[in-house]
């Protein structure tokens, strides 16, 4: 016979003030093998868990329920707690009665059935728990970073520093990412390149280390302490191992109309290249869209000059295979295009630029020489309009519904920047809000407006139009003095909007972990567990989990790094022992439950069978291999002969639950 | 032949009676042939401003069903065009309305937006295409600057007409270069004209229907196109500017050697 104990907690008001608690406790305390019912403020504290746990011991329970918040919350504080005291942590259940019940009800009385409903069917199941035992699986003491951009530098970077082996893998030709392109940093203005470009050459440098650049991940396995992950070194057609990064074959190339991407397309670049100067790994790629000698056979001149033999044309993409404990995902983020947005007339006139490409007009490496020239005539602007949140803020389908949160700061810094470089040109910003929320931001802001005279004006710009002079009529409201007003502008510049890099999604389905409508990548708690994916062993880094700037960035890096040190410290970690298992005498073989299963844990063998008129007959069944499972539970519910079954939520015990509620 | 339900509206009767004729005209000579309803009644323009919102849809719902059965409903009239599409577009997303207007209009079976809505340009660039038409133009308009005005009401609310997108519109481009002119796109091309506000307050027309004639001239214009009566209107008479203004349908009978004859 069970002896089973409820235990109804209060959650201070949570639960208490919208489901009657003791009348909770007093209905289950009437239900089959139940022998203690009581009800406590907080259940989870530790005189909440002691009661449980003397519960436990006095009445010699066999099975627990606790009515209280949602497993995710504190299963795992309860069953630690029965499995102090010798109760096998298995044979605890939990019902639900804050987020399914107290949360979302007003009307007490129906509340409080739903609460004694729900305590029922967990009751009902717990009669058929069975103790389970977890079993341990080795963990790789590796980690792998996806994307090479500051978020991706810092983590390997920390992961290193705690002596554990990582790999970085950069779908460009170099490590660096957005900071890269960046000219200055706010809000203390320095030089970006001069404190990104040591960090690449220690990630380079450091023995831990090793960057797969030019390379992307194809396939994902396994579970957390054990991933098989297929990374795709693509052809670069240059012999990484032999290329010094001299740049000869690039001054030779004779394509020299290949449009720059590290300068945003605002200059060109040869199709043999190395991205910029301070790259990592200096080496150079060819670009095959371009390259005349890999387009139609005729010219190979970077093969003749190089002296080292680098050059390889007929090289492919290769694959290589590694294992990992943990996996880092620092895929960032870009800013969008504003074409869509065409009263800005990005599209039609070249004066119009993003800010990004800001960055790179006003950068000493950039394509003016950092000589801040209108490009459509290289002459020196006098007037230039800044457009705050171009696609961020947008509540149609041409933007984005959210802040991106880096464009007030920038912005102020590139008025700033062209402020003190030429004072004689004048800055006009159109906002809707300055957010300024950071350490020494809203300082830096406040510089912008009183110190160097830039003009801040509440009001969206409404259109931008090219005039036949060669000026651009900026036509905006001002929303605080309720005009219209027209400035005759020489350059625009669009803060746009930024959204997670395009092959987050599906680096996303890869790894079976989750994404918001926006395609940034979901944290496992919005507070608590931030930098942690909800799929174990996948952690988050910088911007792809949200808009980040990047101070942010490097401190979710470094706390990325922890959460994967922490896991390669391990030797092992504990398997979840509800898994699912096939039962071969009624499986027929069908496949279903192998086509659902999105972890490939199903494989079938040919096994021999006694039948029941003696002969032998060999059939094929499925079988799970449980370290692997993940038990998500899709194959149960997809075999037709029922010969799937889930540790800890088997059928039977789905159907006791159903059963209780539907009584 | 390809026959459509043509649909005037009450200023191609009065103040507009060039857009009218040169549009049938012109559209005889492309091989269209345009079917005007018996007793027609009003879009529903003036009726926009009720409080009521049925009841600024029940006209509009009257032409429509009025061309239920046709290839579609042709119209020139901004303003027209504007009701009618938003009306159509409306209340093929709400039953509830489309409820409410068939017991206004004691109708056995609701009406929900079957009647296809084309501007007279979409018929052009759709139903004929504009190469076919550069194919006909007999009397092009070379070397001509010829400025194109959207005003407010041809190409907004844009998701219920649909007809070009409204930042950077180009069907009335096209056309002018399918009838032999080069398009001059300048700022104020989609931006109001003063409208209504001419008979309030003319110096705020005068300002407005200026903005549109300079920004225009600036860009080299040599003339200014539109499908709009009140356009028409405000930017001949309230600019203060002497550039000719157009409507398009006349510029279309004079490229096709139509002019003549139906000026008559």
């Amino acid at each position: 016979m069970q002896r089973i104990g409820v235990f109804v907690c209060h959650c201070g008001t949570n639960i208490a003030a919208t489901v009657d608690v003791k009348a909770v406790a007093e209905a289950l305390s009437h239900e089959p093998g139940v022998v203690i019912s009581q009800d406590y403020q907080y259940m989870c504290s530790e005189s909440g868990q002691d009661l449980v746990k003397n519960a436990i011991k006095e009445h010699k329970l066999t099975g627990v329920v606790v009515c209280s918040c949602s497993p995710r919350m504190h299963e795992n504080t309860f069953r630690k707690a029965a499995a102090s005291v010798g109760l096998n942590p298995y044979l605890v259940e939990i019902a639900n009665i804050r987020e399914q019940c107290s949360w979302i009800h007003k009307d007490i009385a129906s509340a409080t059935d739903k609460a004694v409903i729900l305590g029922k069917a967990a009751v009902a199941k717990v009669h058929l728990n069975a103790p389970l035992t977890a079993g341990e699986s080795p963990v790789v003491k590796r980690a792998l970073v996806i994307g090479g951009g500051i978020a991706g530098i810092q983590t390997a970077l920390d992961i290193a520093e705690a002596g554990f082996d990582v790999d970085i893998v950069e779908k460009e030709p170099t490590i660096g990412g957005k900071m890269a392109q960046i000219d200055k940093t706010f809000p203390t203005l320095d030089c970006a390149a001069c404190i990104l470009t040591p960090k690449m050459v220690e990630a380079a440098q450091n023995e831990h280390i090793t960057i797969h650049s030019f390379s992307e991940v194809s396939d994902v396995k396994g579970f957390v302490g054990n991933f098989t992950v297929t990374i795709k070194k693509k052809a670069r057609y240059v012999d990484e191992t032999k290329c010094t990064g001299c740049g000869l074959c690039t001054e030779k190339c004779p394509m020299k109309k290949v449009p720059n991407e590290f300068n945003m397309g605002l200059d060109n670049r040869t199709a043999v290249y190395i991205p910029f100067a301070q790259a990592v790994p200096k080496v150079a790629t060819i670009d095959p869209n371009y390259c005349m000698m890999l387009k139609n056979g005729k010219c190979g001149i970077c093969s003749k000059v190089c002296s080292v033999g680098a050059i390889d044309y007929k090289q492919t993409d290769r694959f290589i295979e590694q294992k990992y404990g943990a996996i880092v995902v620092a895929t960032g983020f870009n800013p969008i295009k504003p074409d869509k947005y065409n009263e800005f007339a990005y599209s039609i006139c070249p004066d119009v630029v993003t800010s990004l490409e800001l960055e790179r007009l006003m950068n000493a490496a950039g394509p003016n020489g950092g000589t801040l020239l209108r490009p459509s005539d290289k002459t020196h602007p006098h007037t230039i309009v800044f457009v705050q949140c171009v696609g961020s803020r947008c509540d149609d389908e041409k933007g984005k519904p959210y802040c991106s949160k880096i464009c007030c700061m920038y912005t102020a810094k590139h008025a700033m920047l062209i402020r003190e470089k030429y004072p004689d040109t004048e800055v006009y910003v159109f906002y809707i809000d300055v957010r300024t929320p950071g350490k020494n931001f809203d300082e830096f802001y406040r510089r912008a407006v009183e110190q160097y005279g830039v003009h801040y004006i509440k009001g969206m710009v409404g259109k931008v139009m090219p005039r036949s002079d060669g000026k651009i009529d900026v036509q905006a409201s001002d929303l605080l003095s309720n005009e219209q007003l027209h400035i005759n502008a020489d350059m625009v510049v669009l803060a746009t909007a930024i959204e997670p890099d395009k092959t987050a999604r599906p680096l996303a389905t890869m790894l079976t972990t989750q994404m918001d409508t926006n395609d940034f990548f979901t944290e496992a708690h919005p507070k608590l567990r931030p930098v942690e994916s909800a799929t174990a062993g996948i952690i988050l880094s910088g911007a792809c989990q949200g808009p980040k700037d990047i101070p942010e960035t490097v401190a979710q890096a470094s706390a990325a790094a922890a959460k994967a040190i922490g896991l390669l410290v391990k030797n092992s970690i504990t398997c979840n022992p509800c898994v699912a298992h096939s039962d071969e005498l009624m499986c027929n073989g069908c496949s279903s439950c192998e086509k659902v299963c999105p972890y490939g844990a199903i494989t079938y063998q040919d096994k021999e069978f006694r039948m029941p008129d003696r002969t032998t007959a060999v059939r094929r069944v499925a079988s799970v291999n449980p370290a692997v499972c993940q038990g998500c539970g899709a194959c149960t519910v997809a075999c037709p002969s029922g010969a799937m079954d889930l540790n800890g939520f088997s059928n039977s015990q789905i159907m006791a639950e159903v059963d209780a509620i539907c009584k | 032949m390809q026959t459509f339900t043509y649909y005037p509206g009450c200023t191609l009767r009065t103040k507009a009676k060039d857009l009218d004729a040169y549009a049938r005209a012109s559209a005889e000579a492309l091989g269209i042939a345009l079917i005007e309803p018996e007793n027609w009644q009003c879009c529903g323009g003036a009726y926009s401003t009720a409080t009521n919102e049925a009841g600024s849809k029940l006209s509009a719902v009257r032409t429509l069903m009025a061309a239920k059965d046709s290839e579609g409903l042709v119209t020139v009239c901004s303003a027209c065009h504007n009701v009618i599409k938003q009306t159509n577009y409306d209340i093929s997303r709400n039953e509830a309305m489309a409820n409410k207007v068939r017991q206004y209009l004691g109708l056995e079976e609701a009406y929900r937006g079957e009647t296809k809505v084309l501007h007279y340009l979409e018929l052009l660039r759709d139903v004929v295409g504009f190469d076919n038409l550069a194919a006909k133009v007999t009397n092009p308009f070379k070397g001509k600057k010829i400025a194109a005005y959207y005003g407010c009401l041809l190409l907004r609310p844009s998701k219920a007409l649909a007809m070009d997108d409204p930042e950077n519109p180009r069907i009335m481009e096209d056309f002018i270069r399918a009838i032999g002119g080069t398009p001059v796109i300048y700022a104020q091309r989609n931006e109001c004209c003063g409208g209504y506000i001419a008979m309030e307050d003319k110096a705020q027309a005068a300002k407005r229907s200026g903005a549109v004639m300079s920004s225009a001239k600036d860009m080299g214009a040599d003339m200014i196109i539109t499908a709009c009566p009140l356009c028409l209107y405000n930017l001949r008479k309230n600019s203060g500017s002497d550039m000719p203004v157009y409507y398009f349908t006349e510029l279309l009978a004079e490229a096709l050697g139509l002019k003549e004859e139906s000026n008559e």
